[in-house]
């Protein structure tokens, strides 16, 4: 679609006369992107301007260039999509010292993530189109619609901040400045992310209020301590042309498969039952349960197993819950178990109320060291030795569990087994068979 | 040929088989699983997979890709959805075709963070201001995660509307077993229609005529003077307030959906003659639902159920149709009744009364089997 020749462009601006009061640095700061961007030779259809909330959100529309206008604070992140879905367009942020409040933590992220847009800040130390209330950047002392005090906040260093989180490029100006243009087109041409915060007058409301003129600006960077001009210009690798180079590295193949799985061994099994296995987090329940759910598939049955543990991982209960039917299962659920294993002191806490539903029709394997399990079922202890390791237990329990069941052949174990991932298969394989062993 | 998978599994490939090149998330217990499997597969297949600094420029970064040209998605759950709400509005405002999965879990709040819960069908509706329609489908099975997830795309792109993808702690992670053919390309008659890519009319990307009507979607890079905006807008995306142009603008994002109710309508009818009973259900309840039904008729009890699939718009005349000749009907729902105000405002002559949890278990058939 893009064409291979590119006409310099005399303006990047429309014919439509800027909205803003007499005397508002939004104007002239666009003036000087209009020169950057004329200086650049971009090619118009390549350059989007994306326009934050306030009177500097109006900005794109002055503009001939592709825009887009969303929410106050969130124009860094559709820049950030953008860019990262077409690196070759050359993405402008607009954004007021309101939208640097509000959209903060993504200004920090897409410093410290080097995404190769540039953020024009047009802070005049209010918010001008709302009626005057404070942002962010407002001076020390600073009268405002909601600093009738006097403003108690210490401004934020925009500057610093981007500069501490490893942005490529950044600039501290004035709209007064009269090689702004010069650094706008320098910081468009930087790789990674850039933002120049250029310092303005909002004569609605801040220079009012307070007196100001462009000498108190340039007193209260004085007193502020804040350096001007380019802070820092480092070349750092940008983010979507880095993903693209690590992508292009990795080996290619299509996607992962999904397991197949094969019927090949004859299942015992007439009605679904539904089997809970109750242990502690990181013994390996889960892996276990799956494990038995595809012995079962690739004896012509359907299994379920869905697992239920608390917000931590690598401690307290682990209660996995394995269905198996005759036939595809729907509800991957039972009101009581027929059959529960008890492979822990805590799986056997979480298992209580279940043993307290079931009846004697139901079937309760426990290990020895659990001592004697309240329940009206029929209890059965698995001994699996001493040679067993620990974070084969739940495996080697498993497995025996299901010999005694009997609802498929051993073999579909074994077979299972080798499905298991190679960082843990031998390992697995091993526990199988002393449960099978054992049982 | 079989698969042991789960729902999460099946949206990631959905996703993959429609052609979605970028994904933009956060972590959030359940929808972690799709970020983390999509974050795996985008770069290997020449997209872009990203985790943002939270959920609003998750969404953010997905609205700036899609504009870009992309197929993007996001996933969350209750909370992230909670963050997502005024950039929802602003797909809607901007017509940005997005699929946003939302994997619900027991709210509110934090809630349940690993608990299973349906809450969220009229908030994805009615989650963000100015009450205009998205689209809803809920996959009930780990094979309609694949199906509505290809679906949701088409739906996105020819209607350029956020749809959502409702689902569940459950279904997405409970394994379950599969026939291979489930989670497999559909045949070319599935699509509901092709992308609309011709590049909008020159200067006016918002030009749709009828108000029923999509306009035709243009994307950065390959127009010059492409605009987007979330302010109400002419259809050159120029900010205004003339209200003959703002009205024409919010009854078209109405408009573009309504006109199309009846297409939109997904549903499993099985009525059976002579039952004065139906079951309505939807998700990971209405799996519940399908085994009840065989309980019940293989005790020789009359029943008819009617499974959802398009949650939103509301599949009104398969509702009225299901309806027709039912005198009592049970909505059942991990909720306390949101859907059933649905069914309620369409059953004048029925008895409708609510099946429904909140202690984060799961509907089983018993409870259908003892509701009516």
């Amino acid at each position: 679609m893009s064409s291979t020749t590119i006409t310099p462009l005399g303006t990047f601006r429309n014919e439509t006369p800027y909205p803003f009061c007499p005397g508002c640095g939004h104007g002239p700061i666009l003036d000087r992107l209009n020169e950057a961007l004329v200086r650049l030779e971009l090619d118009p259809r390549r350059v989007v301007l994306v326009s934050d909330i306030g009177c500097s959100g109006l900005s794109d529309q002055y503009f001939a260039t592709s825009a887009f206008h969303g929410l106050h604070g969130r124009s860094v992140t559709y820049a950030t999509g953008i860019k990262l879905a077409r690196p070759e367009l050359t993405v402008v942020v607009l954004m007021g010292d309101g939208g640097t409040g509000i959209g903060g933590h993504h200004l920090i992220n897409a410093a410290r993530r080097n995404i190769g847009i540039t953020v024009l800040v047009f802070n005049n130390f209010n918010f001008g189109m709302t009626g005057g209330q404070h942002s962010t950047t407002t001076p020390l002392g600073a009268l405002t619609s909601t600093t009738p005090l006097g403003n108690l906040e210490r401004p934020l260093d925009i500057c610093g901040t981007v500069a501490a989180n490893g942005a490529a490029y950044v600039c501290r100006a004035t709209s007064f400045d009269g090689d702004l243009a010069d650094r706008i087109a320098e910081a468009i041409r930087r790789p990674g992310f850039a933002l120049l915060d250029v310092w303005e007058l909002c004569t609605a409301y801040f220079l009012p209020a307070n007196r100001w003129s462009k000498k108190s600006l340039e007193a209260t960077l004085g007193e502020l301590d804040f350096a001007t001009g380019v802070l820092r210009d480092e070349p750092v690798g940008e983010y979507a042309a880095a993903y693209r180079e690590r992508a292009a590295g990795l080996a290619t193949g299509g996607r992962d498969e999904l397991e197949a799985l094969e019927p090949r061994f004859s299942a015992r099994l007439d009605r679904k039952i539904s089997v809970t296995l109750g242990g502690s987090a990181g013994a390996k329940v889960g892996s276990a349960a799956r494990l038995a759910a595809r012995a079962a598939v690739l004896s012509g049955l359907w299994a379920a197993e869905r697992s239920d543990y608390p917000v931590t991982v690598k401690s307290g209960y682990s209660v996995s819950e394995l269905i198996l039917a005759p036939e595809p299962i729907d509800h991957a659920g039972a009101e009581r178990p027929d059959v529960i294993g008890l492979l822990s002191a805590e799986g056997l806490r979480k298992a209580r109320p279940l043993l307290a539903r079931m009846d004697e029709r139901g079937r309760v394997f426990t290990l020895p060291r659990l001592g004697p399990v309240e329940t009206r079922s029929a209890v059965e202890t698995l001994d699996l030795g001493a040679q067993v390791p620990r974070t084969g237990v739940a495996l080697a329990f498993v497995a025996a569990l299901f010999k005694r069941l009997g609802c498929f052949p051993p073999e579909a174990f074994a077979a299972a087994a080798s499905l298991l991932p190679d960082s843990y298969r031998r390992e697995g394989e091993r526990a199988v068979a002393a449960g099978l062993e054992a049982a | 040929m079989r698969h042991f998978t789960n729902g999460s599994t099946a949206i990631v490939r959905g996703a993959l088989a429609s052609g979605c090149d970028f994904f933009a998330g956060y972590p959030i217990t359940p929808a972690s699983p799709i970020l983390m499997q999509l974050l795996h597969e985008l770069p290997r297949a020449g997209g872009v997979g990203i985790q943002a600094e939270d959920e609003i420029a998750a969404i953010g970064m997905c609205i700036g890709a899609a504009m870009s040209g992309a197929r993007a998605m996001t996933a969350t759950s209750g909370p992230g959805i909670s963050l997502y709400s005024e950039n929802i509005g602003l797909a809607i405002m901007g017509e940005v075709p997005l699929v946003i999965v939302d994997v619900q879990r027991l709210g509110p709040a934090t809630g349940g963070a690993t608990t299973v819960g349906q809450g969220d069908v009229q908030f994805v509706r009615w989650g963000t201001s100015g009450g205009y329609p998205i689209i809803a489908l809920a996959p009930s099975s780990i094979g309609e995660c694949y199906a509505l997830t290809r679906r949701a795309f088409d739906l996105a792109e020819r209607f350029r509307v956020p749809v959502f993808l409702l689902t569940d702690k459950e279904l997405n992670t409970t394994n379950n077993t599969i026939d291979a053919g489930e989670c497999a390309e559909p045949d070319a008659a599935a699509a509901h229609g092709a992308p609309i890519r011709e590049p909008a009319p020159a200067g006016e990307p918002y030009r749709y005529e009828p108000a029923a009507e999509v306009p035709p979607m243009a994307c950065y890079g390959d127009v010059p003077g492409l605009r987007f905006t979330g302010s109400t807008h002419d259809e050159r995306a120029f900010i205004t307030k003339d209200a003959e142009t703002v009205e024409r603008l919010n009854r078209h994002l109405e408009a573009k959906i309504e006109a199309h109710r009846t297409a939109l309508e997904l549903a499993t009818v099985d009525l059976e003659p002579g039952a004065e009973t139906l079951w309505i259900s939807y998700g990971v309840t209405a799996g519940a639902m399908r085994e009840a039904v065989r309980a019940a008729r293989a005790a020789g009890r009359k029943i008819s159920a009617l499974t959802l699939q398009t949650l939103w718009p509301v599949p009104e005349s398969t509702l009225r149709h299901a309806l027709g000749g039912a005198r009592r009907v049970v909505v059942a729902e991990l909720n306390l009744g949101q859907y059933r105000l649905e069914v309620e405002r369409l059953a004048r002559h029925q008895e409708v009364i609510g099946l429904n949890r909140v202690d984060g278990g799961l509907i089983g058939p018993d409870q259908f089997l003892e509701a009516a």
